[in-house]
């Protein structure tokens, strides 16, 4: 019946159309709720003070933690970039630039990018997980039962640990980079430690650094801010917890990569 | 005094409440009853504002509830004691920390001061042996217990209860029911208590509602619904397979 199929084919249609409006219409909401909580969050860190014990303890959480593996991908990064390129160079006879490029580009780009990525796995993901239980088990409705704001008592903590941590990341980061790439330029390309960190510290430039701290900052809100947004926003039960997880780390990473792209091209692009 | 007034609620188009009127007095012992998913837990989230009705209102002592601001909500929610029904207790907190968590966060004395109030609960819940012990270190009863002790930290006068009795061994449940009496005629809390317990129920109920498909469908003294004719309340009073609730 040819009526028959028109009909039902419209009909899949129109349901597929509405699927797709309803799926955009939340993302627009959400996007917003975690606009909002950024800015509540900002503004309840003028209890900072009060909630100093907290944001320690997530400085610890967030930071201490991951330093092993921040470390041990730094040093791995440094030395695998510092190899290719400088098998490359060495080809033309112009190794002495490894020192150079490698500052350039930790500092630039990959110093905050690689915590970036790190912090989004370890700390984002964790932090959306405990939000979202606390939100499963009713514990932050029993917070506002309190007139206790779970923006004051949960996120600003975890939002201002990361804004302090962070930058001290990306910092070791590059360090670790940079020694990475000694060891390479040292035993591979035969060049003095000597000079090759005298390169390094030439090469170090202020618009670089203040730019990384930059990055490494507008980092630390987006990873706390979409984890907790995602966690608060939980559905119900341990799978609503995973989805939450899991669709927090992949949108931290996407917009830590679009935000590093902008701030980049906003920098060096020829705009400022 | 609490009243719903006409109060309809859907979650995805599902209707879970389907006009539900109520009207609870000052110091009145309230409960609810109903099989599991009906709308129980939906009443008193109503209640506490963490739901607005999609048609209907909620009024506290006549202020209304729903469509309040965060402060009226806070203000209003200051009377109020929710014990959830896990608990809710904050994962990272010790059982005395829990307590006094609501006392610490908004400055409600000194730290001594403190420490006596929460002794107090504590001991009110025969809780002071485990009160060091973490959340995930106790048992389900324990974590009500607990969160019981922290609804009522601040003297509320409504005290909302989500099953409070659930999963507990008949001893415990007897002394939540005795602390439930004991908080109307000691302090004259109006409570609101939702449970499937029945024993629990004919204890400390002035009146018992039951909720069946989104409505209220009788609604009277402990006496009154033991003499139901209803057949719904007769086989969800008596536990019985037979009859018009589907199973
Ligand atoms: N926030 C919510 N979103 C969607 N559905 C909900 C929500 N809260 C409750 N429900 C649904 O409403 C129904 C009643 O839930 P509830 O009031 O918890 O029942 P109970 O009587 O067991 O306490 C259930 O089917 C539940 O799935
Ligand atoms: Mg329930």
């Amino acid at each position: 019946m040819p009526g028959n199929f028109r009909i039902s084919y419209r009909r899949s249609f129109m349901n597929s159309v509405s699927a797709l409006g309803s799926r955009l219409l939340y993302q627009v909401n959400f996007t917003g709720f975690t606009l909002i909580l950024i800015f509540n969050a900002i503004i309840q860190m003028r209890h900072a003070f009060f909630k100093r014990r907290e944001i320690i303890k997530q400085m610890y959480v967030s930071g201490v933690k991951s330093m092993v593996v921040c470390g041990i991908v730094a040093l791995l990064g440094g030395m695998i970039f510092s190899l290719q390129i400088g098998l490359q160079l060495k080809t033309y006879g112009q190794s002495d630039f490894v020192p150079t490029m490698i500052i350039n580009v930790m500092n630039k780009e990959l110093g905050a990018l690689l915590t970036g990525i790190i912090l989004t796995a370890f700390s984002g993901a964790a932090m959306a997980a405990e939000v979202g239980t606390m939100k499963v088990s009713e514990e932050i409705d029993a917070l506002e039962m309190m007139s206790i704001n779970p923006v004051r008592y949960l996120v600003m903590p975890r939002m201002a640990a990361m804004m302090l941590m962070m930058p001290a990341l990306t910092i070791y980061t590059v360090i670790l980079g940079v020694l990475g790439a000694a060891v390479i330029c040292y035993f591979q390309l035969g060049m003095s430690m000597e000079s090759y960190f005298r390169r390094i510290v030439e090469s170090i430039w202020f618009k670089d650094m203040y730019v990384c701290m930059l990055k490494s900052l507008v980092f630390a809100v987006i990873i706390s801010s979409i984890s907790c947004a995602n966690g608060l926003k939980a559905g119900n039960g341990a799978l609503g917890v995973g989805h939450a997880t899991r669709v927090s780390v992949v949108s931290s990473l996407l917009m830590i990569l679009v935000s590093g792209y902008f701030i980049t091209s906003l920098f060096y692009g020829g705009f400022l | 005094m609490i009243e719903l007034v006409n109060v309809h609620k859907s979650f995805n188009d599902k209707k879970i409440l389907d006009s539900v009127s109520i009207r609870i007095e000052k110091g009145e012992t309230f409960v609810i009853i109903g099989q599991s998913g009906v709308g129980k837990t939906t009443i008193l989230r109503h209640i506490a504002g963490f739901f607005d009705p999609d048609h209907g209102d909620v009024f506290i002592d006549s202020e209304r509830m729903n469509g309040a601001g965060t402060g009226k909500k806070a203000r209003l929610r200051e009377r109020m004691g929710f014990l959830f029904q896990s608990g809710a207790l904050i994962n990272w907190l010790n059982v005395r920390e829990n307590v006094a968590l609501p006392l610490v966060e908004h400055k409600l004395g000194s730290i001594s001061e403190i420490n006596r109030i929460v002794d107090e609960k504590l001991e009110l819940l025969q809780l002071l042996d485990s009160a060091d012990k973490m959340p995930a270190d106790i048992s389900g009863g324990m974590k009500k217990r607990a969160g019981l002790a922290r609804a009522i930290v601040r003297n509320p006068s409504i005290i909302l209860y989500d099953e409070p009795t659930s999963g507990l061994d008949p001893v415990m449940s007897a002394r939540i029911n005795d602390m439930i009496t004991r908080m109307k005629s000691e302090l004259g809390v109006t409570s609101v208590v939702v449970t499937h317990d029945m024993v629990s129920a004919y204890n400390i109920a002035d009146r018992i509602a039951m909720l069946y498909n989104g409505s209220i469908i009788e609604c009277g003294t402990p006496e009154q619904i033991r003499g139901s004719s209803s057949p719904i309340v007769r086989q969800f009073i008596e536990g019985s397979l037979g009859g018009p609730i589907d199973v």
